[in-house]
């Protein structure tokens, strides 16, 4: 009884909160369960056994960029609703709640930064805002990314976190897959340079589109990189799935990654790629 | 926004009435069948009809490609094989002369039967067919040949292989490449449109849909399971995403609707054709003497400005 309770150090199985769901500070991994300081200090990677937790695209950029490099662009943009897309709650109430709760005003981020001093072009997913979903917004602010980085003549650099394209926007979504392909193209053309960064998760039109054109991809590991996720794979074949089944480690044992950067050494490696993509300057 | 919104659906309207469908169409019962088809856009399609677009999307009986290329094209050379590992019967891909020049052909390609849907995947590609698309892409630009697009796909399939074998990448570059291509590309859905595995084979110069054609971003059964979480809410949920021809037009996602006979090209396949076979010619002359560069640019510009957002919300 004397002893205090130190509830830094790990205990398994932490008190669940509101209805079941485990607290976003417990490792899924080992259960290990961490104050917000702690994972914050140690880039939000359990420091037991690894587990990369989902890092906010505010604190992603802290991670990477420079201290006080980031100018974002376009952070006025705001979806609307073009086909009046209601399901079991209307499209704009989600909208609205995912801005209140993230604190951004669409599933991605972009601006200028600079990465160990080189200048670059930062586009960053927001996983929290409706499953970092690609609608029109998404779509136009990463073309608008890869415009600024041709512009300035300077690499772009995305961090990829999305479930695919938003339903919400029907067709229009859809459209974003072609939309964002053609923005790659007009950089590539202009002799720009796309690092692709794929975090947990990187699925569907995301991965079917801009992160999958990436001049270098680099991968989180544990990351889940597949077009169609484990779930719906499993109940549509029927087929038992290996265990890895589109993790970033399987991805790169089939040749779809060139690397498994585990975050700590992730701003370090997006350096030395900027380097080398400005030929030693 | 409702005001702009229907401006835009007039404008498109007008372009409707004036090219290049009316040109295409010589017979009385194609100019009923045109304005039926207007009538129909003009007053808002209801979930009911919405939902027989998904049906006769999906119709056993609805001609795939292989039965327009039988009708459109002679000399038809079908080419096999992703020169990788495999050859996907799901997509296929040939040369072919439509009208009197060479023209390169990719398309889904859905089965027949019971077995002929088994060796076809029901039409769903693995990443080995888009790679094959891809291939025949490269040839159409490297003689010179335009390409023409033929979309009728579930959705890319989802299976342990595919991924293994890098079904997002290989979508991605489908796309990056027909972003490329220096000769004129014509697309035009004909059954139904499947996300990814759709868009795949369908960034194009000009992008048609068959009346009863459907394009979607997801199935209206996956979009249920997640949104509603109930795949048997489908209906409720291609209401909802206006999967349908008259809403891709209005929404700018495709240029032209391709009328089919009554009560769908199901019934009348050589008419079918015919109607198609014409859209397509007269979307291939539209680009006669357009300089590749000015191509490849238009291109880029049509897909950076679908749908743009510009206001804040």
């Amino acid at each position: 009884m004397s002893e205090r309770i130190d509830v830094s150090i790990e205990h398994k199985h932490a008190p669940a909160e509101d209805g079941g769901r485990p607290h976003p500070n417990t490792c899924p991994d080992c259960g290990s369960h961490y104050r917000d300081d702690e994972l914050e200090a140690n880039l939000r990677v359990c420091p037991h056994c690894g587990h990369h937790f989902p890092v906010h695209a505010r604190d992603r950029i802290l991670q990477l960029a420079d201290d006080n490099s980031f100018a974002e662009e376009a952070a006025e943009l705001r979806s609307d609703d073009p086909l009046g897309f209601f399901d079991l709650r209307p499209y704009t109430e989600r909208l609205a709640e995912a801005e209140l709760s993230t604190g951004l005003g669409e599933a991605m981020v972009i601006g200028r930064a600079a990465i160990e001093e080189q200048p670059c072009e930062l586009a960053v997913m927001e996983f929290g805002f409706m499953g970092g979903s690609m609608g029109r917004v998404v779509g136009e602010k990463f073309a608008r990314a890869c415009e600024s980085a041709a512009e300035r003549g300077v690499p772009l650099v995305s961090v990829t976190a999305s479930g695919g394209a938003r339903m919400q926007e029907g067709i229009l979504s859809l459209m974003q897959l072609p939309k964002t392909v053609c923005a790659v193209e007009d950089l590539h053309d202009s002799g720009g340079t796309l690092i692709s960064v794929m975090a947990h998760p990187t699925t569907a039109g995301v991965l079917a589109s801009f992160a999958s054109l990436g001049d270098v991809i680099v991968a989180e590991p544990g990351a889940l990189l597949s077009f169609t996720g484990p779930r719906v794979v499993q109940q549509t074949t029927r087929e038992k799935l290996p265990e890895d089944f589109g993790r970033a480690e399987a991805n790169f044992r089939h040749g779809h990654v060139d690397a498994i950067v585990p975050r700590p050494e992730l701003r370090p490696t997006v350096g030395k790629l900027l380097r080398l993509f400005a030929n030693g300057a | 926004m409702a005001r702009e919104a229907e401006l835009r659906l007039r404008e498109q309207l007008s372009k409707l009435k004036s090219l290049p469908l009316l040109r295409g169409a010589r017979l009385e019962g194609d100019l009923e069948r045109l304005q039926r088809q207007l009538d129909h856009l003009v007053a808002e399609p209801t979930d009911d009809e919405i939902w027989h677009s998904v049906e006769l999307a999906r119709h056993e009986d609805r001609p795939y490609t292989l039965d327009y290329v039988e009708r459109l094209l002679e000399d038809w050379f079908e080419l096999h094989g992703d020169r990788h590992h495999g050859d996907d019967a799901a997509l296929v891909a040939g040369l072919g002369r439509f009208r009197g020049r060479t023209i390169v052909l990719v398309g889904n390609q859905k089965g027949r039967d019971v077995k002929e849907r088994t060796r076809r995947n029901f039409g769903m590609a693995y990443p080995e067919g888009y790679g094959k698309a891809m291939r025949a892409m490269e040839l159409a630009d490297g003689h010179g040949f335009p390409l023409l697009s033929l979309v009728d796909i579930p959705g890319a399939y989802p299976g342990v292989t595919a991924e293994q074998h890098g079904q997002g990448g290989a979508i991605a570059r489908a796309q990056s490449l027909m972003a490329r291509l220096r000769v004129p590309v014509v697309t035009c859905v004909i059954g139904e449109g499947g996300s990814g595995g759709a868009i795949a084979t369908a960034l194009a110069d000009r992008v048609l849909m068959q009346e009863n054609a459907i394009y979607t971003v997801i199935s209206p059964e996956g979009c249920a399971a997640i949104l509603w979480r109930d795949a048997g809410e489908a209906r409720k949920a291609a209401a909802a995403f206006k999967p349908d021809a008259a809403h891709c037009l209005e929404l700018g996602v495709i240029d032209a609707v391709v009328p089919e006979p009554e009560p769908g090209a199901h019934a009348a396949y050589d008419e079918a054709a015919r109607l198609l076979g014409d859209a397509l010619a007269e979307s291939l002359e539209i680009f006669e003497g357009v300089s590749g560069e000015d191509l490849c640019r238009q291109r880029r510009v049509r897909f950076r400005t679908i749908g743009q957002v510009s206001a804040t919300r």
